[in-house]
């Protein structure tokens, strides 16, 4: 499909050190929708931004924040997934569609 | 690892407190240039492949590149500490990082979740060739080891505060723990990376199989107590509660805590208390 100018959607996931959104970036993620850049696995030494709100003042909206969730009974300690996953995106202008 | 290694080749208690806290030991420049300089031809032409769960010395016979590998006492004596005398092979292979190949593996863990608290596996990972930053080292995440995870499941993390990409002179030997966060990362150069990485399966109990006389020597804790920065804030405290479970299991000592972080929350009194007055 080509389109004379359309949107498409970049994705950048920061995982933060506490559930709230003006916590530290202890991990990142980008997604280009636009194929400009071709992220990958360690290919960062330094995160984007400090905090996420640091994110949302550099123009990226926030379209989800992981839920709260109370531990399984019998499994308190255990460790796992990172906590506090943030998602959001950026519509950005492709001239010429690709 | 023929025979018992020497005593002075054995890791110390600190070197074990670290490698349970951080799930990797690294033994830089562990083999000499010689023996690099043929690993490459001899991993090109391909390992043997062995069945599952074959000892190591039927594995790696005598005078085989992979046994002149583990013979060398710092690795011989590393592994012994780690897994014990007469591991097993699980599997091993060569990989290859090919020449500008775009895309690195996705974060992963080897093999399936694997939750045993008492027992590891151990993957030695050997570099005959220098490591440059864009050659496509393995990325590892340092203390993910103990999370609960299987296999490529983490592989939306791209990057993660503190870790870890590999860049080494020839001759480095990695051993990790089987559940630490790994990826092959893009090789960016116009020469291919080799790694061989052997997969050890403890015969023995894991306890004290190193050199335990610093074993009460306060760096000990010190090594327990190490951060990384990619621990969220709250969890960095579950780490710690796990690795003080992790080092009991290693050293049969279900006393040790580390600043009272299991004490606490399995206190729980038995003893009625004389109730004044009572008649």
């Amino acid at each position: 499909m080509t389109d004379a100018s359309a949107l498409r959607q970049q994705v950048l996931i920061l995982y933060l050190d506490t559930s709230g959104l003006d916590g530290e970036v202890i991990g990142w993620s980008r997604y280009d929708g636009t194929l400009r850049t071709r992220p990958t696995t360690g290919d960062g030494g330094e995160p984007p931004y400090p905090t996420g709100v640091a994110a949302l003042a550099d123009g990226w909206r926030l379209i989800q924040a992981a839920q709260l969730v109370p531990p399984h009974p019998g499994h308190e300690y255990e460790v796992s997934f990172l906590k506090h996953e943030f998602i959001f995106e950026k519509l950005t202008h492709v001239e010429g569609g690709i | 690892m023929a025979l018992q290694p020497e005593r002075a080749e054995l890791l110390t208690s600190v070197q074990m407190a670290r490698f349970v806290a951080r799930g990797s030991l690294t033994l830089p420049a562990a083999i000499p240039g010689d023996v690099n300089v043929t690993a490459v031809e001899a991993l090109a032409g391909g390992i043997p492949a062995v069945p599952y769960g074959t000892p190591m010395r039927e594995a790696f016979p005598d005078g085989s590149f992979a046994r002149r590998l583990l013979d060398f006492p710092a690795v011989a004596g590393a592994l012994h500490s780690l897994v014990g005398p007469d591991p097993t092979v699980d599997h091993h292979a060569v990989h290859i990082r090919q020449p500008h190949e775009g895309q690195a593996q996705h974060l992963h863990g080897d093999a399936i979740i694997d939750v045993r608290p008492d027992a590891f596996d151990v993957q030695l990972m050997y570099y005959p060739c220098d490591v440059a930053p864009e050659a496509g080292g393995t990325l590892s995440v340092p203390g993910s080891h103990l999370r609960r995870v299987n296999e490529t499941d983490v592989g939306r993390y791209q990057n993660l505060l503190g870790q870890a990409r590999l860049t080494c002179p020839a001759g480095t030997v990695v051993l990790l723990h089987h559940g630490i966060w790994h990826s092959g990362r893009r090789n960016d150069t116009g020469r291919p990376r080799y790694m061989f990485k052997i997969r050890f399966n403890p015969t023995v109990r894991q306890v004290r199989l190193w050199n335990t006389d610093d074993l009460d020597a306060p760096e000990v804790a010190d090594a327990l107590r190490e951060q990384f920065a990619w621990y969220e804030r709250a969890t960095a405290r579950l780490e710690f509660y796990n690795r003080v479970q992790l080092w009991r299991a290693l050293t049969g000592d279900d006393t040790f805590d580390l600043d009272y972080w299991v004490t606490r929350v399995t206190n729980r009194p038995r003893r009625v208390a004389a109730v004044s007055g009572a008649r």
